[in-house]
């Protein structure tokens, strides 16, 4: 296959980006995306270039490293599945493609397709715990949660923190994210006792770090890697209101 | 070198317990003056961190990744092994143990696995109550699976994402202390040395992988909790990232490495389909529960193998080994693998692969029961390879995934350098010559939460006095140097081959030699080539931009010169390992039909290697090991 990408470079958070067409050949579709990228970077380091920055690590869709922006999606065309999961025999011989970062206000650019997703472990810092000391722990089986209980907290806790919610929100709001853990840990028994202050403190802090508000477009479940479910959101605004009243 | 392990006197069962009272102890006021620093923020890392922030200690927690979450922990599948006998089905600490000591092939220290399963207990209890959702039974109560090389169940899972589950409630631990302020977060930095002072570990030297800034650290201890090092292969399970780095460089300043050749080769990896591929996706071995491993019994059947009649089908395992069956130990799947499509009976275009099977667990139990169970790795599978495995079986193979071998540590998980302890996959401690399915998470998880909080407490408790180390003191200034020239080196030599082409290379010499069978003549070959090639790597290795920005070429070339002396000390190390045990399989030491022969006589120890500067021979030092609870025996799951 071969491929025409138009790719963002970025020197560093201070300088101003551009797009810079490469094309690329001998593309085997059962590729993924990145090892396409790395074919490029090998091209570029061998004849001069600079190698293009790019977020990745495990490579099996589960630490949430990787992501960006393939024409206009967050993590590409194919649903469910996160930058480095997306295969080349998705494209066609001879397209175009356009690569950017996840941009948002909050996640700044920190190098060509890198960006700063740190203010995701300021939420979490703020309350996405359960506060329990090493050894404090009771005896497993006394904390009882039926099957529904478990595969709901579940499906709320698979979230892999790779910011394709924000960078896919018109907003750039952290909704889906922050909701997905207020979700797990306020449906949960060990959760409960700090459930009124966890989603203060954790909505408080989404709002510090610059992202948007939620308008309901529903847009990041559509691109969630891990198709987290938007009724999350609402849980979590039913659980701030909760936590308004009972503030009171 | 007398290797003192620090075994503490009685019986086995309550050395731990012996320690854990006459260890020594840290007055809470006292805590805070003292400084430690953790490297890596997997299972162990995070969770060593967090308990020592939550007992009032100053914490510096470091990662490479942009978040610890990412840590390659989060990347296990099946499960965690702990001996809470909830299925009534006859488990125990002792059943715990002794299975984990045979997995590993009588290469282990009784006490140190002892107290590994001891331990499994309390974790968790532990993570139930950070919330981690384990699986349930209907009633509440929560459920287990079967693994390899076991005969009972004592397996907790979170679907096919238990590693990322125990990893956020260690992640989440830590981040409430770095809200609190006890621990101090450095997401983006790279450990490249560890300073030492008076022989004593006293801080590190780390490079913001961000800004190329390289900045110093001081600390009362430094651990290391920085994984295992099978991405060596350059193909593996392992993530792009994962290095041996930190304990390389920690072992060219005196800590001893320990049976560096023995990696475990997972058998159930996606296989290798061309020259492009960076990773082998594993697919875990928590389907072994319910598929069936075959391949034709005719060489280059060219049928699909759904038209494949059953009584055509060689299903290896359960032929082999009919008590295990599937759930043979992974070392003996992946040889078994291996000997198949040695002898012509791979399947797949390159012939290098064989069937996992889900025809007759789909047909007894329901397709949405084996969704419920492996719906995520079903969905991975179709992803990477196209392939719906709910219609026709798996095409497995096996691939580098874990390192038993690893930094030498006592039974306090310290290094050869006092003040420099090392826990998880970095150490060799626990798992002897090959890894038992599930045990990974559940040792990094206990090194953390529950063992290194105690022993590393003990050490500091002499430390109280020390007062404030310095990063002035020209122990850092020297290690700086070292560091800044090593990176000047690299840049300035503007060859033209590229790191992963290096690296690349390295991976095939190791598959070849070093890998599941290895022989004298191809060893010694591979250290030969292996030499070479760095030789060559010093000459012709390209990386690009400088030293003062982000610059991943950077990174990578740092890692890869350290594997290419790693690489060496892995072939020496199974050069002198006259004997066949677990993963370490010499085609010389077998028997008769192909089992790996022992030699307890000759080979019953630890070998310790000790750095002998560069392009010199290591030297070997041994630790012996001493079974006083279960005397060896032939190895056999038949």
């Amino acid at each position: 296959m071969k491929l025409h990408l138009k790719i963002w470079r970025q020197k560093d958070a201070d300088s101003e980006g551009k797009l810079v067409d490469y094309t690329v050949d001998n593309i085997n579709p059962h590729m993924s995306f990145l090892e396409m990228l790395d074919h490029l970077n090998e091209t570029l380091i061998l004849t001069g270039g600079e190698p293009v920055e790019f977020d990745h690590d495990c490579r099996e869709g589960i630490c949430g490293q990787c992501g960006v922006m393939i024409n206009g999606i967050a993590h590409g065309p194919l649903k469910n599945t996160t930058t480095c999961q997306l295969h080349m025999r998705e494209f066609k011989d001879g397209e175009n493609i356009l690569i950017e970062p996840f941009r948002a206000e909050a996640f700044p650019v920190k190098k060509d397709l890198r960006v700063d997703r740190s203010a995701f472990d300021r939420i979490i810092s703020s309350g996405g715990f359960v506060s329990v000391n090493t050894g404090q722990a009771p005896e497993a089986n006394t904390t009882r949660v039926t099957h529904r209980v478990t595969e709901a907290a579940f499906d709320a806790a698979v979230c892999i923190g790779c910011g394709a919610c924000v960078a896919t929100c018109k907003n750039g709001s952290a909704v889906l994210f922050t909701a997905a853990k207020i979700a797990q840990l306020s449906i949960l028994p060990q959760g409960q006792e700090e459930r009124v202050t966890r989603v203060v403190n954790m909505i408080q802090q989404m709002d510090e770090e610059g992202f948007g508000h939620c308008s309901n477009t529903e847009a990041c479940q559509v691109e969630c890697p891990q198709g987290i479910s938007v009724f999350h959101i609402a849980r979590m605004n039913y659980e701030y209101h909760r936590a308004r009243l009972l503030k009171k | 070198m007398r290797l003192d392990a620090k075994i503490p006197e009685g019986p086995l069962q309550d050395k731990w317990s012996v320690y854990k009272r006459t260890a020594k102890l840290v007055n809470p006021a006292n805590r805070k003056k003292l400084q430690v620093i953790v490297i890596g923020t997997g299972l162990a890392g995070s969770s060593l961190a967090a308990s020592l922030g939550e007992m009032g200690y100053n914490v510096s927690s470091f990662c490479f990744q942009d978040t610890p979450r990412r840590a390659h922990s989060v990347a296990a599948q099946g499960g965690v092994n702990a001996a809470k006998n909830y299925k009534n089905d006859g488990d125990s600490i002792y059943r715990m143990f002794a299975d984990t000591l045979k997995g590993g092939d009588f290469r282990s220290r009784e006490a140190n696995v002892y107290r590994m399963a001891e331990c499994s207990v309390n974790l968790i209890d532990q993570a139930v109550a950070q919330g981690v959702p384990f699986g349930r039974e209907y009633g509440g109560y929560l459920n287990n699976r079967s693994f390899g090389g076991v005969q009972v169940s004592r397996t907790f899972y979170s679907r096919g994402q238990t590693g990322q589950q125990l990893l956020l409630g260690a992640y989440q631990a830590l981040m409430r202390q770095v809200g609190k302020g006890t621990v101090k977060l450095f997401a983006r930095h790279e450990m490249l040395d560890v300073v030492l002072i008076d022989g004593k570990a006293r801080g590190v030297i780390v490079r913001n992988l961000d800004t190329g800034e390289i900045e110093r650290h001081a600390a009362h201890a430094v651990v290391l909790a920085t994984g295992g090092y099978g991405k060596i292969y350059f193909l593996s399970t392992l993530a792009m990232g994962c290095n041996g780095s930190a304990i390389w460089r920690a072992h060219k300043k005196g800590a001893l490495m320990a049976c560096p050749s023995w990696i475990q080769i997972h058998p159930t990896s996606l296989p290798q389909s061309g020259d492009y591929q960076s990773k082998l996706t594993l697919m875990s071995e928590s389907l072994r529960n319910d598929g069936r491993i075959w391949v034709p019994q005719h060489a280059n059947d060219p049928r699909k193998p759904n038209d494949i009649p059953e009584e055509e089908r060689d299903y290896y395992l359960e032929r082999r080994y009919p008590a295990f069956g599937n759930l043979a130990p992974r070392d003996i799947s992946s040889r078994a693998a291996k000997e198949r499509i040695d002898a012509g009976f791979g399947i797949g275009p390159l012939k290098n692969a064989v069937y996992l099977d889900f025809a007759r667990s789909i047909r007894e139990q329901g397709q949405e029961k084996i969704r419920e169970k492996y719906g995520n790795l079903f969905e991975m599978y179709l992803k990477i390879t196209g392939y719906d495995a709910y219609k026709e079986p798996m095409m497995i193979s096996p691939s580098a995934h874990f390192s038993m071998g690893g930094l030498w540590v006592d039974y306090e998980l310290m290094t050869t350098i006092p003040g420099l302890f090392a826990l998880g996959e970095a150490n060799f401690a626990d798992h002897g010559a090959n890894r038992l399915g599930a045990n990974s998470l559940l040792q990094a998880s206990v090194d953390g939460y529950f063992i290194a909080p105690y022993t590393i407490a003990n050490y500091l408790a002499d430390e109280v006095k020390t007062g404030k180390i310095s990063t002035q003191h020209p122990a850092f200034q020297e290690a700086e140097d070292q560091v800044s020239n090593q990176i000047r080196q690299l840049i300035g030599i503007k060859g033209n081959r590229t790191v992963d082409d290096y690296h690349r290379s390295l991976g095939k010499i190791l598959y070849d030699y070093c890998g599941l069978a290895r022989t004298e003549q191809g060893l010694k070959l591979a250290i030969e080539q292996i030499g070479a090639l760095r030789q060559d790597f010093y000459k012709h290795v390209s990386v690009p931009g400088n030293g003062d920005q982000m610059n991943s070429e950077l990174e990578k070339a740092g890692r890869v010169a350290d594997y290419l002396e790693l690489g060496e000390l892995m072939c020496y190390d199974a050069l002198t390992r006259n004997e066949s045990c677990g993963a370490h399989f010499r085609e010389e030491y077998q028997t008769a039909d192909g089992e790996a022969m022992r030699n307890d006589a000759a080979f019953q120890f630890i070998s310790a290697w000790e750095w002998n500067g560069k392009n010199t021979t290591p030297i070997l030092h041994k630790e012996p090991l001493i079974f006083e609870t279960i005397k060896p025996t032939v190895r056999s799951y038949k």
